[in-house]
């Protein structure tokens, strides 16, 4: 068995190497085009761009580069040969055998929240829409104060692996186990899809790693640690990311107080009086050409409305963070690597305050980006600002080229690595525990399969389920990360959050119920956000290319020379109308049939809905008689000894 | 995996369990619905009432960013005072009637 996923493992790693011999040419194409489309993308880009004549890219010292994240591999690899050492049965290997500390396990839970996502992502939005960013940070701590107050530790009583033990307290039936394990597949593929695509990104931008070459290299690493090392490797790799990703957001965050006295009062004057946030304000967001009299754009950047503009849209996605939060499978299996429930408790209130701590700090890091980078260069090196962390290192440690610089900067994209190697591990485990586990096992063998038989599934189903994000990761190069996350989310909220709420604390609550409330659910998140404004549009895409083309063309008729910039621009507008001009989204629809970005404020309503219809149209008097039970169990632990050494 | 018989119905019926899901109950979703009320009015407050969000109270720091930034306390108080509660009430009444089942 070990030779096999040995030779396989070797295998997708020469084919990597192979794939990295290759490709020199289309790094160059691939800078090229971001050349070309950054600068165009935002009107107030345009200045920077003209000053700085090289393509928009972060300058990385390749050597240091690569030295802090072969560090970070050996690191992890050897945590992985030790717990591998560890790993014999399959409560092991799911959960490593319930032998985490809640100290650790509250360590682990912060890694498995702030996802490269977070670090790059979040930062980025304050540092291009100002407080909207910020107002993005809170929904997951709101996730965990519900997570700590309503499920971790009648989870943590309920539960053994994954999300079909919990839901199959009351009854064993398969049919609970099957719609549990495509749900948990669903959500942990869409999550692990946006780390996917992000992370190819990165690399690509950083390293001039193609796309492919990186997105096979984290996999290749990933199927290590899950195969061998089980839950034990993923949760220190987890802990020794969560550690350096909080020392990496203090360090940059103190240097950026430190430019501004260490006076909160005098940074956010700084960010205010800022001449290039008012003027991205201005141009980029707010499109006056002209300043209107007495308005502050400076001002206006620390008002929200900039980046969310329908509050519909800002509660929907309130929504989805808090109870998808509490959804996520690979974060409620963690609840299972803690011996009791008092220990599931102290984990979460750990991860509550390290999570806090963090996001707190993107204040510093996005609006600290804002004042030093300035939001045009942020949006001229990537629209969805998340460059912004990465630049602010190099420049805190000395700028471009300077020792210093080159030395943060390489940390900081290790870290960035890191994190991103670690939770897509969580999730690849989480995927394969419900195949392996709730499938395999439970549907296929009836529950008989020895520990042998049993850890050796989950390393094999682990092995394809990592093969598998290889080949989707690398078809999903062009997918939106922001759909890609709003969908796992939105699927977490309305397909697991109601029925795992329901079945703890509902006596009626049964089979039926369980079923209709997530298929009900999943499907209703997926459908939306299928016809919602993330899908492209191709006739928009035609129209505001369009808008180029007639703007130019009148300018070249009045006699004006377009620059080089703009005349490529021209014929790029022209492209893509002949090219978007018939076309319509994947639904086959002109515009948007949804109007928001993010169901929940729909799609959970309908989950809870399906769930309790369903429970209802279909008594079970068995599964109401056997709530005293369950709910004594996840109150007391009573009988939980027995399901840790199962 | 030996299953020792409990009387679960009985056991839920006890008073000592009714006492200490009564208490859990009213602290737990009490809790819960006070953080979460307090988040959507940020939400709402961020898109309905702009104009109360954008006073500003120290320098240029206004009331919407110090009401995101209160999420964060609520939730830091919350976690704590839970934990403190849970250690010393809900804990031993679950100890209490353990011993007693057994």
């Amino acid at each position: 068995m070990r030779k096999f996923v040995s030779t396989l493992i070797l295998a997708i790693s020469l084919g990597t190497v192979a794939y990295a011999a290759e490709p020199a040419a289309s790094v160059k194409a691939v800078s090229a085009v971001s050349a070309v489309t950054a600068p165009g993308s935002t009107g107030a880009a345009a200045p920077v761009a003209a000053k700085s004549a090289a393509p928009a890219k972060v300058k990385t010292n390749k050597a240091i580069t690569l030295s802090m994240f072969a560090l970070i591999i050996g690191i992890t690899l050897c945590v992985v040969i030790w717990a591998a050492r560890k790993t014999k049965t399959a409560a092991d290997f799911y959960t490593a055998g319930g032998g985490i500390t809640g100290l650790q396990n509250g360590w682990a839970i912060t890694g498995d929240v702030v996802s490269a996502a977070s670090f790059l992502g979040m930062s980025g939005l304050i540092s291009l829409y100002g407080i909207d960013g910020f107002l993005y940070s809170t929904g997951p701590i709101l996730g965990f104060v519900t997570i700590l107050l309503l499920m971790a530790e009648p989870l943590r009583n309920a539960g053994k692996y994954t999300m079909g033990d919990i839901l199959c307290a009351r009854g064993n039936a398969k049919p609970i186990r099957a719609a549990a394990a495509i749900s948990t597949v669903v959500v942990s593929v869409f999550y692990l899809l946006a780390q996917m695509v992000g992370a190819g990104k990165l690399m690509q931008l950083l390293l001039d790693i193609p796309y492919r070459v990186s997105v096979m290299m984290i996999c290749t690493l990933l199927i290590v640690y899950v195969v061998f090392g089980g839950m034990k490797a993923t949760t220190w790799v987890q802990i020794i990311k969560a550690a350096l990703l909080l020392t990496a957001a203090a360090l940059i965050s103190i240097l950026v107080f430190i430019k501004s006295g260490l006076n909160p009062i005098r940074f956010f004057a700084d960010v205010v009086n800022s001449q290039n946030v008012q003027d991205h304000v201005r141009m980029a967001l707010l499109k006056d050409p002209l300043p209107v009299d007495g308005f502050d754009y400076g001002k206006r950047f620390l008002q929200p409305g900039l980046f969310l503009k329908n509050p519909l849209d800002q509660i929907s996605l309130g929504l989805a963070w808090v109870l998808g939060a509490a959804g996520l499978p690979h974060i409620m299996m963690r609840f299972f690597t803690v011996p009791n429930a008092k220990e599931a408790r102290k984990s979460i209130k750990i991860s509550v305050f390290l999570m806090g701590a963090f996001f707190i700090l993107t204040t510093f890091l996005g609006f600290g980006a804002a004042i030093h980078i300035s939001p045009q260069k942020v949006a001229a090196m990537d629209k969805g600002g998340n460059m912004a962390t990465l630049l602010l290192a190099q420049f805190l440690g000395g700028g471009e080229g300077s020792i210093g610089g080159d030395l943060f900067l390489a940390f900081v994209c290790a870290v960035a690595f890191a994190t991103i190697l670690a939770v897509v591990s969580g999730l690849v485990l989480a995927a394969s525990a419900a195949i392996a586990h709730d499938i395999y096992v439970n549907i296929i063998r009836d529950g008989k399969a020895d520990q042998h038989e049993q850890v050796r599934v989950a390393r094999i189903t682990s092995l394809v389920v990592g093969a598998a994000a290889i080949v989707m990761g690398i078809a999903a190069e062009k997918e939106n990360i922001v759909a890609l996350v709003a969908l796992a989310f939105a699927v977490a909220a309305s397909g697991n959050f109601p029925v795992i709420i329901l079945s703890l604390f509902w006596r009626r609550f049964n089979t039926a119920g369980i079923v209709s409330g997530i298929v009900v659910g999943t499907v209703a998140a997926i459908g939306l956000v299928l016809v919602s404004p993330n899908m492209t549009y191709p006739k928009k895409v035609a129209a505001d290319a369009q808008k180029i083309v007639v703007t130019l063309e009148k300018k070249q008729a009045e006699g004006v020379v377009l620059a080089g910039k703009d005349l490529a621009a021209l014929d790029k507008a022209r492209i893509d109308y002949q090219k978007n001009k018939d076309g319509s989204s994947i639904m086959g629809l002109d515009k948007p049939f949804f109007p928001l970005k993010n169901p929940g404020i729909v799609s959970v309503p309908l989950g809870f809905l399906a769930a309790i219809v369903g429970c209802l149209a279909f008594r079970d008097r068995r599964s109401e008689e056997m709530f005293d039970e369950m709910y004594v169990r996840q109150n007391t632990g009573i009988g939980i000894a027995t399901a840790i050494d199962h | 995996m030996a299953k020792e018989q409990y009387n679960w119905a009985e056991i839920a019926k006890s008073p000592a369990f009714v006492e200490l899901h009564r208490r859990k109950k009213f602290f737990l979703y009490g809790w819960w619905a006070f953080s979460a009320g307090s988040y959507f009015l940020l939400l709402l407050g961020a898109g309905y009432t702009p104009g109360l969000f954008s006073i500003e109270v120290f320098g240029n720091i206004n009331i919407g960013y110090l009401f995101a930034l209160a999420q964060f306390v609520i939730s830091f108080v919350i976690a704590v005072y839970y934990g403190r509660v849970a250690d010393r009430d809900f804990d031993r009444l679950t100890r209490q009637l353990v011993e007693q089942i057994k």
